[in-house]
């Protein structure tokens, strides 16, 4: 195989991973609800689409082609990310959950 | 006129024909018959959930905005990285962004793109629907985050649906 | 080169999804728990690709697009459940 396609191969494994394990790390020491919120939306979601792009690259190294499914899960994953954590970020809201004192400004209630 | 064929939706229409043909393993001929009836027949079952007809009207703009909004998906995260790797303390809060776009599919847009964008999460759009709530993970200036949303995504989202 | 970088990748995620699994114990709200299952199934997703990766075949595909999608509607009718007190009205 091409060294320079092997390197950017490895690379975007290396930051995929890096970003999933950035947003786990988020979701585990942020210390409110709407806080955690933000890694897990970003940075999850940014890891596991240069996982993807990897597997794709790698695949057509092989020469296998590309395969479908995964521009579809990548798409799927880009389009559900903002309203799951729109809906979780609304359900929050409604319970009333903890939020850190530092925060300014206050969700409203309707 | 393609609304009295059974297609009221011909965008989305599209998009499950394209969907199907993706999803199916290879195209052919049963593949495109398939996905013709599914083009047909979803839209017509779920007629009654799309209150109003979508209205894109300048469609070319759209991939010159999903370029500039994966390209700020980047540089999120990569400022959501360092906030979380760094021991200092975010600093949140809740703004509330006026909203001055009309179309219901347009502030969807610009609700699921401020979430995926600089740390900020739209949480809630009122019922009017004239503001929305966003929870901003690391702020200094309140004003500043609003002007930046506003020069840098509705504007080109008013342009697209105008 | 590929297959080191393979392994650190695995072991990355591997790692997140046990960071995700102590916040979906922890807690402490019910929306924690929402957004820790959320998080874990991209994290399976990440996880299932580079095991296809790994082994160098493409069946896995598939069952990754299947969580994907079953992942979001779960989430969704999760959140939902907690905002209304139903899923379907």
């Amino acid at each position: 195989m091409n060294p320079v396609v092997e390197y950017l191969i490895a690379g975007l494994l290396l930051t995929g991973g890096a970003f999933t394990l950035i947003g786990a790390i988020g979701l585990a020491r942020m210390p409110d609800f709407y806080t955690r919120l933000h890694a897990p939306t970003k940075a999850t979601t940014v890891g596991v689409g240069a996982i993807i792009i990897a597997s794709v690259a790698y695949a057509s190294s092989q020469g296998a082609g590309i395969d479908t499914a995964e521009v579809l899960i990548t798409v799927f994953l880009f389009m559900t990310a903002p309203v799951s954590a729109n809906i979780m970020a609304k359900s929050a809201m409604h319970l009333d959950v903890k939020r850190m004192p530092e925060t300014r400004g206050k969700p409203w209630d309707q | 006129m393609l609304a009295r064929i059974g297609l009221p939706q011909p965008f989305l229409s599209l998009v499950l024909f394209i969907v199907w043909q993706l999803l199916s393993d290879g195209i052919s001929g049963g593949s495109i018959v398939m996905g013709l009836i599914l083009a047909w027949v979803l839209p017509q079952v779920t007629r009654g959930f799309w209150p109003e007809r979508p209205a894109i009207v300048k469609g070319w703009l759209v991939p010159l905005y999903i370029l500039r909004v994966l390209l700020d998906i980047v540089v999120a995260s990569l400022s959501v990285a360092r906030l979380v790797l760094s021991t200092r303390k975010p600093r949140p809060a809740f703004i509330s962004y006026p909203i001055s776009l009309e179309h219901p599919l347009a502030i969807t847009m610009l609700a699921s793109t401020i979430s995926l964008t600089p740390g900020t999460v739209s949480t809630d759009v009122s019922d009017d629907q004239r503001i929305l709530l966003i929870h901003a993970l690391d702020v200094d200036d309140e004003q500043d985050i609003i002007d930046t949303i506003r020069r840098r995504y509705e504007k080109p989202l008013q342009e697209i649906f105008q | 080169m590929i297959t080191t970088a393979l392994h650190i990748t695995i072991a990355m995620v591997t790692l997140a999804a046990v960071l995700n699994v102590f916040r979906l114990i922890k807690g402490p709200d019910a929306p924690d728990r929402v957004l820790a299952l959320d998080t874990l199934y991209v994290n399976a997703i990440a996880l299932i690709i580079l095991l296809g990766i790994t082994l160098g075949t493409r069946l896995y595909m598939e069952s990754a697009l299947l969580i994907a999608v079953m992942g979001f509607v779960g989430t969704v009718a999760m959140a939902k459940y907690l905002k209304r007190g139903s899923v379907i009205e």
